[in-house]
This record gives structure tokens, C-alpha cells and sequence, in this order.
């Protein structure tokens, strides 16, 4: 959601402006009613998202985040959805079976060469997948509890075509 | 007869979606241990959403209201994850160890599941 702009370095105007005139148009498509109030209303909180976002430092981190990343969203998200299906449905059949087969397994994965954007959609793609939970992120470490041990050793095979990238990713 | 079939299927995903949540909340309660509650919890995060979102969504048809369901569901599927890790990184800092094994290949894999059935 907030990869739209920029390359790097110090903030310029074009990336102020841009997440503005984005946060605009969405207040715009979304709000529905243009009456003055609503209008003025919008336009105050767009200034005040941008001006947070700044103070938060949000525009050191998008640099990873390029046109590129942006064409390979779609495969990631489909990919991701699958995923999500069928995790979910494994899921689903050890908490429905009667012996409860859990083997729950902490796994670690080492990011070294992501940036701080790409941990995050790793570590949160990770969680979104029932059956694996991020549940701390250090450096370059991602600790990942998996409720099965059939579940950790997936979740290592998939990083790994990752790696390799035979498999949708978004850097 | 278009309507009928895009009706049929709505339901179909709400009522999926539904049950989702159910297993979901048998999850929750008969599974030991708090980190692996956390996994059944992501099931009605996850799964239970889209499904129901997309049911919502054919429901609500070609409209600005579908466009802004779209819009809550992905919104809810980014902050879920992001709950769901300031929920276990804060059991984890405050000291509670998941009692969870490191993945070792060399263990043998068909006594696992009979040697975790006591754990609490």
C-alpha cells in the first residue's frame, strides 16, 4: 500500500507530492460525498498522513520498492492466496482430528540480503499462512513457530526455491 | 440465471467462511499451549476473511461499496499478521518459551506426533 513512490535519498518534493495526490485520490474515491466540509476535512488529514509518514521515517525505507516489485505483485499475491488455501486447509484437518497430531517446531530463517521492507512482507506473508507464525524478527533473523514439524520443513524448502528464485517474490 | 449462479456461490463462500471461524474457535480451545492457539486464531484471520470478504464482495456486485470492501479486506490482512506478531513477540520478550522443538532431520519422523501428544 505505500510502495507507489521513489528511489532514494533525501525526501523530495516529488515523493511528499506523490503520497499526497495518492492519499487524496483514495479520500476522494472512498469518501463519495463532496460536500465543502468533508472536502476540507480530507485535504487536513491527507497533510497530516504525509507529514506523520515523514516524521515516522517512512521515506527512508521505500527505496526497495521500485516499479519492478510493483509488476511482480500480482504473481506474489496469487501465489501467496494459494498458499494461504492450502496451509489453511492442513490447518483445519489437525485441529479437526480427533488425536490433535500437532508437532509444533521453531524454525530460523537468515535474511541477510533484504531490506527492511522485504523482512516485512516476508515475516508478515509468513504469519498470513495459518500454521506459521513469525514471532521475532532480530537483525537478520527471522524466528518462525510452526505448529507442525511437516509445516517447518515446507516453510524451509519454500525459502529455499526462493532463494533461488523459482518462486514469486517481490525483490 | 446469471444472478442465481453468482448468488449461490456468495453463500457458498460465506457459509465456508463461517465454518472457517468455527474450526478456528475448536482451534482455540483445544489446542495446548499458547503459541499454537495462535495458529488456529490465524485460520479465522486469514482464511475466514477472504472468504467472507469475497462472498460480501459478489454480494454487494460491480459497485464503489465492492471497491471498498476489497479495500477493508486487504487492509485487515495486513494489520492481522502485524497483531498477530506484536501479540507473540510480546509473549516472547516477556519470557514465555514456545515449547517447540529446533526442526532436527536426523529425528525419526513417525514416533514425533505420538511423543507430542502430552504436551501442555
Amino acid at each position: 500500500m505505500n510502495k507507489r513512490l521513489g528511489q532514494q535519498g533525501a525526501v523530495g518534493p516529488l515523493q511528499l507530492g506523490g503520497l499526497f495526490l495518492l492519499l487524496l485520490v483514495s479520500w476522494l474515491l472512498w469518501s463519495g460525498i463532496y460536500k465543502p466540509l468533508l472536502l476540507w476535512l480530507g485535504l487536513f488529514s491527507c497533510l497530516l498522513s504525509v507529514w506523520l509518514a515523514k516524521r515516522m521515517g517512512f521515506f527512508d525505507h521505500t527505496q526497495s520498492l521500485t516499479m519492478r516489485s510493483l509488476l511482480r505483485l500480482p504473481a506474489y499475491c496469487w501465489w501467496l492466496l494459494v498458499e494461504v488455501i492450502k496451509s489453511s486447509l492442513a490447518v483445519a484437518r489437525l485441529v479437526l482430528s480427533p488425536s490433535l497430531p500437532i508437532s509444533p517446531t521453531v524454525v530460523e530463517l537468515i535474511a541477510t540480503d533484504e531490506s527492511d521492507v522485504s523482512k516485512v512482507i516476508l515475516g508478515n506473508s509468513i504469519t498470513l499462512s495459518p500454521g506459521t507464525v513469525t514471532i521475532d524478527v532480530h537483525e537478520d533473523r527471522l524466528l518462525v513457530h510452526c505448529l507442525t514439524k511437516k509445516g517447518a520443513r515446507d516453510l524451509l524448502q519454500q525459502e529455499a526455491l526462493r532463494r533461488s528464485s523459482k518462486r514469486p517474490g517481490l525483490d | 440465471m446469471t444472478n442465481l449462479v453468482l448468488d449461490i456461490l456468495s453463500w457458498v463462500l460465506l457459509c465456508l467462511g463461517g465454518g472457517f471461524v468455527l474450526i478456528g474457535g475448536i482451534g482455540s480451545l483445544r489446542l495446548p499451549g499458547f503459541y499454537t492457539r495462535l495458529h488456529s486464531a490465524s485460520l479465522t484471520d486469514t482464511m475466514a476473511t477472504i472468504l467472507i470478504f469475497t462472498g460480501i464482495i459478489i454480494q454487494a456486485g460491480f459497485s464503489l461499496a465492492a471497491f471498498k470492501l476489497l479495500a477493508i479486506m486487504v487492509f485487515l490482512l495486513i494489520t492481522g499478521p502485524t497483531a498477530s506478531y506484536a501479540l507473540a513477540n510480546a509473549a516472547l520478550q516477556s519470557g514465555l518459551k514456545p515449547d517447540a522443538d529446533a526442526l532436527d532431520e536426523s529425528q525419526a519422523d513417525p514416533k514425533n506426533p505420538a511423543e507430542r501428544e502430552d504436551v501442555e
